[in-house]
């Protein structure tokens, strides 16, 4: 028998925390995703305070969280615009992907933790953070650089990048052979072009199907379209997430702009609560072995994506100025890093992958935005109070 | 006039902007969520933004009225976005059609075409609003809102050969 009043009590306590350390990093101008895994990494087990009750509700919540966050990212892009940035970016999209999914794998080979294993570490690796960057890119004032499309293209390449490597990871989490990995692959990508080709045509009309002049039942429509699809791919082993992103992306114009309103404040809870429980599932007493490593790798994968960001940046006649802080604004790691982590659960070999991804994004998501804003503030006059992006 | 490039930024919105004769990056970041901002950059950088500012919708009013823009057609531009297959252009009357001299309510235009005159341009002076008595003058310019069919149907109408 549940104990109401205790599970309430939680729940409240750890929502209103979240309330207040998003407060906290507004105040600060910082991303609110390092706190959040901090406040779970206190909570967790062998931390300050452990959670009694409240455990099943926010492993729950943390499922909806991931298939919010992909969701609300495919909403972000319309079908032409990811065509046009793959024709135009792959060049730097493919050598972004090897010079930063190369570090993570290889670190987690060192570390022995076997090719599995290593190979979500490369995935922790690889995706930099769309949500940060995109904060930056405001914050400095630097959305209207010459670079910015250059680091806004990369970031879309690297979610499609994601739709195809979240199945692969997935697969491999499962331990499946590699003949049933190579056809969660194909299936993946048949889907994911599929989609893209219906959203490319039709992105109005599964708009106008869904939504409805009241909010309740277009909320209702979308929250259970996204739900169920997440549902169907991760029942082909194709992964929810992926699920969630192919129809956000298929969603697009007014559409999409009225699922982010209504989705968003959803989308900040849950993924709010992702975070945490990520954080509540890792030991935190496992943190400190795993730390020289982490810094490492940061030092390591923030070099690779100033080359990457320096390189992509040059390919279209950019300044040397303009090329470092395309470099620095692709340093940042964090949801997606999270969640590439978060699928390794069970998967032999990785029990350390979880605080050595917790040190890691502890570390990126902070040093990034730092060193964005060492190099170069931008000065932004009138910005609202309201941070939009 | 100046030469307007238009640059996508995928997952923000759109960046329109231009280069004055002076050197200086000037134009307005269109974000996805309706804000606009307006920024410049300095001709020693051209890359980076020197200044950006976030305008409300009154503010860039205030600010075109101040540039002397013309506020009409730049509502019937806000007006074309938001309603899809909505056109405006402007269309030039030649001299030797038969319209000339005609008003626009004996030229029938609305009538012939589905397309509406909502201003037109005489010399230097712009005139909202038209009723049906107005007579039409050979090198007016017309602001005609409609279907582009329509449109182009009033440009077929207006020209000669």
């Amino acid at each position: 028998m549940i104990d109401r009043a205790l599970l309430l009590t939680e729940l409240g306590a750890i929502i209103l925390g979240l309330g207040l350390l998003a407060r906290l990093a507004g105040r600060f101008g910082v991303s609110p995703i390092p706190l959040y895994l901090l406040a779970g990494l206190a909570f967790g087990e062998g931390g300050l305070v452990p959670l009694v009750t409240s455990e099943q509700f926010i492993e729950v919540g943390a499922e909806l969280g991931v298939v919010f966050l992909l969701f609300t990212l495919g909403l972000e892009y319309t079908a032409r615009e990811l065509v046009t940035s793959m024709r135009t970016v792959a060049p730097s999209g493919l050598l972004d992907l090897v010079l930063n999914f190369t570090p993570g794998l290889t670190a987690g080979l060192l570390l022995g933790w076997g090719i599995e294993a290593a190979l979500f570490l490369g995935g922790v690796t690889y995706i930099s953070s769309s949500g940060v960057v995109a904060k930056l890119l405001t914050d400095l004032g630097w959305t209207a650089n010459l670079e910015t499309p250059v680091v806004l293209s990369v970031l879309v390449f690297e979610d499609l990048a994601m739709a195809v490597l979240l199945p692969i990871l997935g697969a491999v989490a499962i331990g499946e052979g590699a003949t049933t990995a190579a056809i969660s692959i194909v299936v993946a990508v048949a889907v994911l072009v599929g989609a893209l080709a219906f959203s490319y045509r039709h992105g109005d009309r599964l708009g106008s199907l869904v939504f409805h002049s009241s909010d309740e039942v277009s909320l209702l429509s979308v929250f259970g379209l996204a739900l169920l699809v997440a549902g169907l791919a991760e029942s082909i082993h194709i992964s929810a997430a992926v699920g969630a992103f192919l129809v956000g992306i298929s969603l697009s114009g007014e559409a999409a702009s009225r699922a982010q309103s209504l989705l968003g404040p959803l989308r900040d809870l849950f993924a709010g609560v992702f975070f945490v429980f990520f954080g509540l599932s890792t030991d935190p007493g496992a943190i400190p072995a795993v730390l020289v490593p982490a810094v490492l790798l940061g030092v390591v994968t923030a070099a690779t994506k100033l080359f990457t960001g320096w390189t992509a940046a040059r390919r279209r006649g950019i300044s040397r100025s303009g090329r470092i802080r395309a470099g620095l604004a692709l340093v940042a790691r964090g949801e997606f890093s999270i969640v590439v982590a978060g699928l390794a659960v069970g998967v032999a070999g990785a029990e350390d992958l979880p605080a050595l991804a917790a040190a890691y994004v502890l570390l990126m998501a902070v040093a990034g935005p730092v060193a964005a804003r060492m190099a170069g503030p931008g000065r932004v006059a009138g910005r609202p109070a309201a941070a939009e992006t | 006039m100046a030469d307007i490039t238009e640059t996508a930024l995928p997952g923000v919105g759109q960046r329109i902007e231009f280069v004055s004769e002076a050197g200086n990056r000037i134009g307005v970041v269109h974000y996805r969520t309706g804000r606009r901002e307006l920024f410049v950059c300095s001709p020693s950088d051209p890359d980076a933004v020197e200044l950006s500012v976030a305008l409300t919708d009154d503010e860039r009013h205030a600010l075109a009225d101040a540039l002397g823009g013309s506020t009409i057609v730049e509502s019937l531009d806000s007006m074309a976005q938001h309603i899809e297959g909505l056109a405006i252009d402007w269309v030039t009357v030649d001299v030797g059609t038969p319209f000339v001299g005609k008003s626009i309510g004996d030229a029938r235009v609305r009538t012939r075409t589905g397309a509406s005159i909502v201003a037109v341009i005489r010399g230097e002076t712009a005139l909202p609003a038209p009723g049906p008595e107005f007579g039409i003058e050979a090198e007016d310019v017309l602001v005609v809102v409609g279907t582009p069919d329509g449109i182009v149907a009033v440009g077929d109408l207006m020209t000669t050969g």
